[in-house]
């Protein structure tokens, strides 16, 4: 009797579950089926009256049946979870061609982009950065680099003075005095540094009352001009292509002796001639030379002892020449369509 | 400087040698020649003719019918030059030819006469007319009778030359005169160089006789001299004497001026002629000028003399403004019949002085402003006597009067030779270095490994052993040097903390969506003392000859120049901008006309932070969206927990929507809204601004990072809304808030600030959410509860505040 009416529970519970469309329904089957006050409990409530040897049987049966039930259960529900998160998945499509949030990045002006890839190149060759005022000594902007005050090359004119004696600095080169009198005649002194210098120009095209200029310093026992060619060399490849080369011609500055003046070879035209080198193939760069030794004599260094090398290279120079900027201005005119072409430089 | 590749070769052999390779050969031996012309490059079918007869033009009153022998043939040419007559040689641009400016010339006629061909004044031959002699200026050029008729007239008129156009800088001085230039090719192309020896016959009579000379200024006239000419017969100098000044771009006068100026191309040694009748005694006095002298100079200007400068007297009145440029009393006339003949050196020093302040840099005053050679004084008087003799038909008075040293001893560097490789890093023989000095003209003394060289005179810009280096590295060639590395001792570089944090700030600003801007240093008096952080001061630092008042004045905020860069935007069309800047501002110094310098950090935003999108409108910058840049930047820095914000009223900034920035309860900076007027004079949009003086900020910042442990034990978050006066900040409450909590309370974030409905008129509600940990153990709700109890007590006590039911 009790094992027909189990079978029976078993088989409407099937037809049960099958019928289900949705997980509450079939929460219902669920307490229906296999509540505490469900028909199997009932069934085994009703064991006591059965004989003995029945029991396990009877037992046993009902005990298939719960499980069997449970398990039609966990598959239905399954399958009923596959279709809803089917349908969420479905009802959570988006247009993924629309456009995202993007954050908004500033851009890294472009000169201090080109000085940090210089300033990064000669950290590696083992030059330290120096920085130093922009108003500054007439004897550390010209004195002390062997210009003296009636030397023909200087010109007060030429210059931003403040009071006779005080001057916007017209070029980075008083670090160097600065910095080897800071070393008390003691090598080596490896720096470089960058600035702002200013001088008594008209701003056009080409000119500006303020630039940027980068200053470097090599002092040591046994520093030859071949070292300059070679830290030149470097420099040249690594701002301008690894195929440039460079070559030095003799040329004049007060603070240094040899005095060079450095080409490289076109990178526009690779040298044949172009619009960029004006048919030379050759583009002046920067200029330098061996320090002078009555620089290094004034700001404590002996020159029979040491020697070195110094050069001097504007940055809105090789920024012009690197991506063909026709006007210096637009360096100092902030245009954001300007700086931000340059991001990623 | 302008050399002909034609004169040149009086001194040098250049046989094989094209304008194009000395122009390269020199530049890469360190004079650069900037440009390399041919004068007659464009010129074709110009030959010597000779008017055999020139008639009036039938039919016109200022033509001239000319019948001109072209050696083959006679051709008939009408010409309207007043100066043509028969008899004359000229030069003639037959029919095809092309004469300057690329004319073509055709057979035409001229009121009906045939004209086969045109004479040619020196202007339609390509010539500079500032150039073209007077006696030529108004009409065609006549050539002496030397020229054979039909011949090619370019090689006569120097216009089969090539000029090359010198870059002379201090160091290349002794390349200013054609002897120089001379020495310096012959170097390069070691050749020999002949420099002929002026030869002057003098008349029996002595100058000296006729004479006197005194030098009072002799330190700084360290020589002086003077020859005397007599019966000069002032006309024109000869052709090749007007072409080779014409080519060095110095216009032919007479034979007594263009003398003077030939000698002083040739010899690089300016010399001046007086008229002596005109010069009014036979004393000369050299010295120096009396405050408020005056002189007309021979450009007719009146000039005004101080104490500093050298003049030439006739013992009373001022002749000349030494080394500069003569007087216009004593001036050389066509009716001149005898000169006096000045051939002298100055200080260098003291004639560039005079020649700045006077304004007048001449031939003469920019030799001697970059020194001469000493010992070739004399001999420039000589060549100019024996030139004078030549062809001004003069006698030359027996000697020079003179007063100083004739020549300087030639100086002697002593050095190691080897010291040229080692300075180089070449391996050049000794016999290469000294063949190469040898060249030079230096004449070289070994002494075991130390050499002693004689420097000529020439060379004064050559003095000490760095300057033979040279010498001998820019004719060996710098290409042929190697390429090395420094070898000295290993040094180890890296960016300075405080460069390691700016370029952090600079990222992060970047990443906060500004941009990075360079604005100018010099500003107006205006801008410079604007929105600065610290008051500022009431002096300024001004430049003495600014080029405009746009950039007068040393700025001490960066902030007015951002504006300009916002202004500058808008007026284009771009209303959203967000910049900022690093740099310099200078302080003030009482009693130090050199600022103190900082750098600053500033912005300026305008617009909005995010355009319209698909999503939604566009959400406009904010008072909050400024701080928030900044807020993310001390936190980079770790120093948020120093930093707080304090209402403030500011010049030009908006009194309610404007922070001051406190670092340790010390000023460092601003943030806030421009003021309203200030936005609306200016036509900006609503901007906000801030400046930090960063530098300062960077050098306390940067602690070690301390490590702490993670916490093994739970926290617990509470919130609380609290109801206060609109009048109590965020800061208020926050304060009190730590205060009152202990140690205990891990953190305070304020998340929600309401005004309006269910709170009364004038009061806000302010919802923060606390944060409770103990690192040591986990916490009860009791010991929170208490904690938090606290909390809400204290702000009522103090701040009136009420929990928000």
């Amino acid at each position: 009797m009790l094992q027909d009416k189990l079978l029976e529970l078993r088989d409407k519970a099937l037809e049960s579950i099958g019928s289900v469309s949705s997980l509450k329904q079939l929460q219902d089957v669920h307490v229906r089926y296999l509540g505490k006050k469900g028909p199997i409990t009932e069934v085994l409530k009703g064991m006591g009256k059965l004989a003995k040897e029945e029991r396990p049987v009877i037992g046993q049966l009902a005990n298939d049946v719960r499980k069997a039930i449970g398990v039609w259960i966990e598959e239905k529900k399954a399958e009923l979870e596959a279709g809803v998160l089917e349908a969420q998945l479905e009802s959570e499509k988006i247009d993924v061609t629309l456009p995202g949030r993007k954050a908004q990045i500033g851009a890294h002006h472009l000169l201090a982009s080109v000085i940090r890839e210089v300033e990064d190149l000669f950290i590696g060759l083992g030059f330290s950065i120096a920085e130093g005022p922009e108003v500054e000594e007439d004897y550390y902007a010209f004195e002390a680099l062997n210009l003296p005050k009636d030397h023909p090359a200087r010109d007060m004119q030429d210059s931003f003075y403040i009071t006779d004696e005080i001057l916007l600095r017209p070029h980075t080169s008083p670090m160097q005095a600065r910095t080897l009198e800071a070393h008390k005649g003691e090598g080596p002194v490896k720096i470089i540094c960058p600035g702002k210098v200013y001088r008594r120009d008209n701003d056009d095209a080409t000119h500006s009352h303020q630039f940027m200029q980068i200053e470097g310093l090599c002092v040591d026992k046994n520093v030859r001009l071949s070292d300059l060619k070679g830290v030149l060399t470097v420099f040249a490849k690594h701002m301008f292509g690894a195929e440039r080369e460079i070559r030095l011609r003799p040329s004049f500055f007060p603070f240094t002796e040899p005095s060079v003046e450095m080409d490289i070879s076109c990178f526009r035209c690779g040298g044949h001639g172009c619009a960029v080198c004006k048919g030379t193939g050759w583009i002046e760069i920067l200029g330098a030379g061996m320090v002078h030794p009555n620089v290094l004599r004034m700001s404590g260094f002996n020159p029979s002892v040491y020697t070195g090398f110094a050069f001097g290279m504007g940055p809105e120079r090789i920024a012009m020449l690197k991506y063909g900027i026709e006007d210096i201005r637009n360096f100092y005119t902030d245009d954001i369509r300007f700086l931000k072409q340059f991001k990623r430089a | 400087m302008l050399v002909s590749y034609k004169w040149l070769q009086d001194y040098v052999d250049l046989d094989g040698v094209t304008p194009e390779e000395l122009a390269d050969r020199i530049t890469n031996a360190g004079i650069e020649v900037e440009h390399l012309t041919y004068p007659g490059k464009d010129l074709k079918g110009i030959v010597v003719g000779k008017v055999s007869a020139c008639e009036p033009h039938p039919a016109s009153d200022h033509l001239h019918l000319c019948q001109v022998d072209l050696g083959a043939e006679t051709v008939q040419i009408v010409c309207g030059a007043q100066n043509v007559a028969a008899g004359q040689k000229v030069p003639v641009a037959t029919v095809g030819a092309r004469i300057g400016g690329g004319v073509q010339i055709r057979r035409s006629k001229f009121r009906g006469e045939e004209s086969n061909g045109m004479i040619c004044a020196l202007s339609e031959l390509g010539v500079d007319s500032d150039l073209v002699p007077k006696e030529y200026a108004d009409g065609i050029y006549v050539f002496d009778e030397d020229v054979p008729v039909g011949a090619d007239a370019l090689p006569y008129l120097n216009l089969d030359d090539a000029i090359l156009d010198l870059d002379i800088l201090v160091s290349s001085a002794h390349c200013m005169n054609m002897i120089g230039v001379a020495h310096e090719v012959a170097a390069i192309f070691d050749r020999p160089v002949h420099i002929p020896a002026p030869d002057v016959i003098e008349t029996d009579q002595a100058a000296a006789d006729k004479i006197s000379l005194k030098v009072e200024a002799g330190e700084k006239v360290p020589y002086y001299s003077a020859r005397l000419i007599e019966g000069i017969e002032v006309a024109s100098s000869p052709r090749w004497m007007q072409l080779r000044l014409m080519a060095a771009g110095i216009r032919p006068i007479s034979n007594v001026v263009d003398i003077s100026n030939y000698v002083m191309l040739e010899y690089g040694q300016p010399l001046h002629t007086f008229d002596f009748d005109a010069f009014g005694s036979d004393r000369v006095l050299v010295r120096f000028a009396d405050r408020n002298e005056t002189i007309k100079t021979l450009d007719g200007q009146e000039r005004t003399l101080t104490k500093e400068d050298i003049v030439i007297t006739n013992g009373k009145e001022a002749a000349a403004v030494a080394g500069i440029m003569g007087g216009e009393s004593s001036e050389v006339t066509l009716s001149t019949n005898k000169v006096l003949l000045e051939s002298a050196v100055f200080d260098p020093i003291s004639i560039r002085k005079t020649a700045a302040r006077l304004q007048m840099r001449t031939d003469a005053s920019s030799r001697f402003e970059k020194r001469l050679d000493r010992n070739r004084v004399a001999p420039a008087s000589d060549r100019a006597a024996e030139l004078l003799a030549i062809y001004a038909h003069a006698r030359v008075l027996k000697g020079i009067v003179e007063q100083g040293e004739r020549t300087v001893p030639e100086t002697v560097i002593t050095m190691p030779w080897k010291k040229i490789n080692q300075v180089l890093g070449a391996n050049l023989s000794f016999d290469v270095i000294k063949g190469t000095l040898g060249r030079l003209g230096f004449t070289v003394k070994t002494e075991g490994d130390t050499i002693h060289v004689k420097v000529p005179a020439r060379r004064f810009d050559v003095a000490i052993p760095e300057d033979l280096v040279e010498e001998v590295g820019r004719m060996y060639g710098y290409d042929h040097i190697p390429a090395t590395l420094p070898e000295g001792s290993a040094v180890q570089a890296e960016l300075t903390p405080y460069q390691k944090l700016r370029r952090r700030t600079e990222r992060l600003m970047e990443s906060a969506g500004l941009t990075q801007a360079y604005t100018y240093s010099l500003t107006t008096g205006d801008h410079a003392s604007a929105y600065t952080v610290h008051p500022a001061s009431e002096k300024q630092v001004k430049v003495i000859w600014p080029m405009s008042e746009e950039h007068a004045v040393l700025r001490q905020s960066i902030v007015p120049q951002l504006i300009g860069v916002v202004k500058y935007h808008l007026n284009r069309q771009m209303p959203d901008v967000a910049l900022y800047e690093i740099g310099k501002v200078f302080i003030p110094k009482p009693g130090n006309p050199r600022p103190g310098e900082e750098e600053h950090l500033a912005g300026a935003i305008t617009g909005r932070s995010a355009e319209r999108s698909w999503e939604g409108e566009a959400r406009p910058v904010d008072f909050y969206t400024v701080k928030g840049v900044l807020e993310t930047l001390f936190e980079s820095l770790a120093v948020s927990e120093r930093i707080d914000y304090r209402p403030a009223r500011r010049d030009g900034l908006h009194p309610g929507q404007t922070a001051e920035i406190f670092l340790d309860g010390k000023v460092i900076g601003y943030a806030g809204a421009l003021h309203p007027k200030v936005q609306k004079d200016a036509g900006l949009n609503e901007t906000f601004v801030f400046e930090v003086a960063i530098e300062s900020l960077l050098r306390k910042s940067e602690p070690e990072i301390a490590y702490r442990i993670l916490p093994r034990f739970p926290s617990i978050t509470r919130d609380i809304a609290l109801v206060v006066d609109r009048s109590v900040s965020a800061a208020d409450l926050d304060r009190v808030i730590r205060e009152a909590a202990g140690p205990l309370l891990a953190s305070v974030r304020l998340f929600d600030v309401y005004e309006g409905a269910h709170v009364a008129e004038n009061e806000k509600s302010m919802a923060f959410s606390l944060v409770y940990l103990d690192p040591e153990r986990t916490l009860t709700d009791d010991e929170v509860n208490a904690v938090h109890g606290q909390i809400i007590d204290a702000c009522s006590q103090r701040l009136g505040a009420q929990l928000r039911s």
